[in-house]
């Protein structure tokens, strides 16, 4: 394992922030696996450091395929991290709208174009990213539909689902877009969680990319062959909004089978402690993204169906 | 009259709703020219504050010289300006980065949906920024060059003392400008001061112009004040003055005032050792029209503009 410094944040009052990358094998950049971009990405920087761990005792045992180099960045926004905010800086700049950077302008630009630099040559380009709605995933790879995507290759991480996105304007100036756009087959992995860690679907996550780095040729694993993947373009996802606002009850959870009309969650009061309203399923299917904060927004998304799919 | 175009339960007691102020003192609003003043999207820039309640004041002491309607949103964000947040509370999200909206998505994007279909139908909307909270700007229009051989005729006529054309990300997409103007809706971004605060002298400024543009629409009678001729520039007439370190700013220039090359702008500091860290001047004659006030820097922060060519 070789530890690098790709890029340096100073700071009049913090120690610098270093953006490390933890490189395996020696060759071609084959595979190069981001954590978290925000400060609330935990589970991403988890994800990353068990992978860290993983592919250290596959180094020592020499299981890194020759000419192959893998590179893993756990935690680029360490700042944020450490004092439990989501953006970087005082300004509050979302390091993931702002790819490719520039070198001259902003931090967070700069910071950007640092680590295309770094990692803008490598075959495959892994993300550990969240949404920017709070709750709970089924463990699934999503690729933005930019004319580049290959959902054949999505397949071989084995999870559940492959879910394509139509980028939206605001999706440009993503990393999962701007790897894309420098021929880098990229992939963007989400997990159950972002602030807490979850453990099993973050042994899942791990399992996922030494699964898929197995099948490309760049390690030597024997592993499980994970899941046929379902793949699904994300308009089709059925979305279930709440009519009112107050405490979420929910009664369902991600990967549940639920049926046309059966009750999903409750919109509790939060005064009074009635139940303001049952939210029912409008179709059968698959729970894809629950909404799991107390509190609720009228009008807000709480959960995410796959339509007519059964388990 | 005041009217709700949006509205979205909060979970205790409270709705987040976006109002607008439709002044209009003739019959059959549909044959009438239309202008829309927005503002707030931005919870942290507050001159529109000023600038919406200038022009309603102005007209409800001359309403017969109204011969159309303008509409008058203060506060796109409103929980944003009640915090003194730029970006959307509990989300996180920057409000100016999810038009066009979506009627089926997030509460968010919704009511982002619920803005364009109301602004849809304006002869001319003006988007009303303050600077950020670090650096302060003269009375400026921002046009994406795609539009400008459509706004320029408009622009002019603002009053203000600097059109940049294709400037930053303001004008860009996702904004509610681009997307206003992707739909036909002629749009306009003005940006002055600095957030945070409200001078009142810029506000005044931007309104006589806004009464101009008014005028020459058909939509107010009365007199209008004399107005200037802006500076128009485009990218490569601004030069862009970043900090090369960390520390301290200290200002040794005044905003809105011509330097030449090698005059000072500011020094940064370091407070600890009392060391100068860095002696910033100008590298081209021209106006000063950007200098920041916010003292705190990282590398690649903005210290200052000039605008060139000028003279």
């Amino acid at each position: 394992m070789h530890i690098h410094d790709i890029y340096a944040v100073h700071s009049t009052y913090r120690e610098d922030m270093k953006i490390r990358g933890y490189t395996f094998g020696q060759g071609d950049k084959s595979a190069c696996v981001v954590g978290a971009l925000r400060g609330n990405e935990i589970q991403q920087m988890y994800v990353c450091s068990q992978l860290i761990r993983a592919l250290k005792e596959l180094e020592n045992n020499n299981c890194i395929c020759a000419g192959k180099q893998i590179q893993v960045i756990p935690v680029v926004n360490s700042y944020s991290v450490n004092v439990g905010r989501r953006f970087f800086g005082v300004d509050g700049g979302d390091l993931n709208r702002i790819f490719p950077g520039n070198s001259y302008g902003e931090q967070d630009r700069r910071i950007a174009h640092a680590l295309m630099e770094d990692m803008g040559s490598y075959t495959y380009g892994i993300q550990f990213a969240s949404f920017y709605m709070d709750g709970e995933f089924m463990p699934h790879v999503r690729m933005m539909e930019t004319g580049y995507q290959n959902a054949s290759l999505a397949n071989l991480f084995g999870l559940p689902y492959v879910v394509i996105h139509k980028p939206a304007p605001i999706d440009t100036g993503t990393l999962n877009y701007n790897w894309q756009d420098a021929d880098t087959a990229a992939f963007s992995l989400f997990t159950r969680t972002n602030w807490e860690i979850d453990e099993r679907s973050a042994g899942q996550a791990v399992a996922a990319v030494l699964r898929f780095l197995k099948r490309m040729g760049i390690i030597r694993y024997d592993s499980h062959s994970g899941y046929i993947s379902h793949v699904l373009y994300e308009q089709d996802l059925s979305d279930v909004h709440a009519g009112r606002a107050g405490i979420f009850r929910g009664l369902v959870r991600p990967g549940d089978d639920v049926r046309y009309g059966r009750p999903l969650a409750e919109i509790i009061d939060p005064q009074e402690g009635t139940v303001r309203e049952t939210i029912s399923a409008p179709t059968d299917g698959i729970v894809f993204f629950a909404h799991t904060k107390a509190l609720i927004n009228q009008g807000d998304i709480v959960y995410r169906l796959v339509h007519r799919l059964h388990e | 009259m005041i009217e709700t175009i949006v509205s979205l339960e909060l979970p205790v007691g409270e709705h987040l709703a976006i109002r607008r102020n439709r002044l209009c003192y003739k019959e059959d609003i549909k044959s009438l020219g239309r202008v829309a003043i927005v503002s707030g999207t931005h919870g942290d820039e507050l001159e529109g504050q000023y600038i919406c309640y200038e022009v309603a004041r102005r007209i409800s002491r001359n309403p017969e010289n109204l011969a159309g309607v303008v509409d008058i949103y203060p506060a796109l964000n409103p929980l944003g300006v009640d915090l003194a947040s730029k970006v959307l509370p509990v989300t996180g999200m920057d409000m100016n980065r999810m038009f066009p909206g979506d009627r089926e998505g997030s509460a968010m994007e919704r009511i982002a949906a619920a803005v364009v279909d109301d602004l849809i139908g304006t002869d001319l909307c003006i988007d009303v920024h303050s600077s950020d909270i670090f650096v302060q700007e003269i009375p400026q229009v921002r046009l994406n060059e795609e539009f400008a051989g459509r706004m320029l005729p408009f622009a002019k006529l603002m009053n203000v003392d600097v059109i940049w054309m294709n400037a930053t990300a303001t004008v860009h997409e996702a904004t509610l400008a681009h997307s206003l103007n992707i739909m036909g809706v002629p749009t306009m971004v003005v940006e002055l001061g600095q957030g945070n605060s409200i001078h009142m002298t810029y506000g005044n400024q931007v309104v006589d112009g806004i009464f101009n543009v008014m005028h020459e629409m058909g939509i107010w009678t009365g007199e209008v004040r004399p107005t200037q001729q802006p500076a128009i520039s485009s990218d490569g007439k601004v030069e862009f003055i970043r900090s090369e370190t960390d520390g301290i700013f200290l200002p040794r220039s005044k905003h809105n005032h011509f330097v030449n090359v090698g005059e000072p702008i500011g020094e940064i500091v370091d407070p600890m050792t009392g060391q100068l860290k860095s002696r910033i001047t100008a590298g081209r004659d021209g106006l000063l029209f950007t200098l920041r006030n916010y003292p705190v820097v990282y590398e690649g922060d903005l210290l200052a503009r000039i605008l060139t060519g000028i003279m």
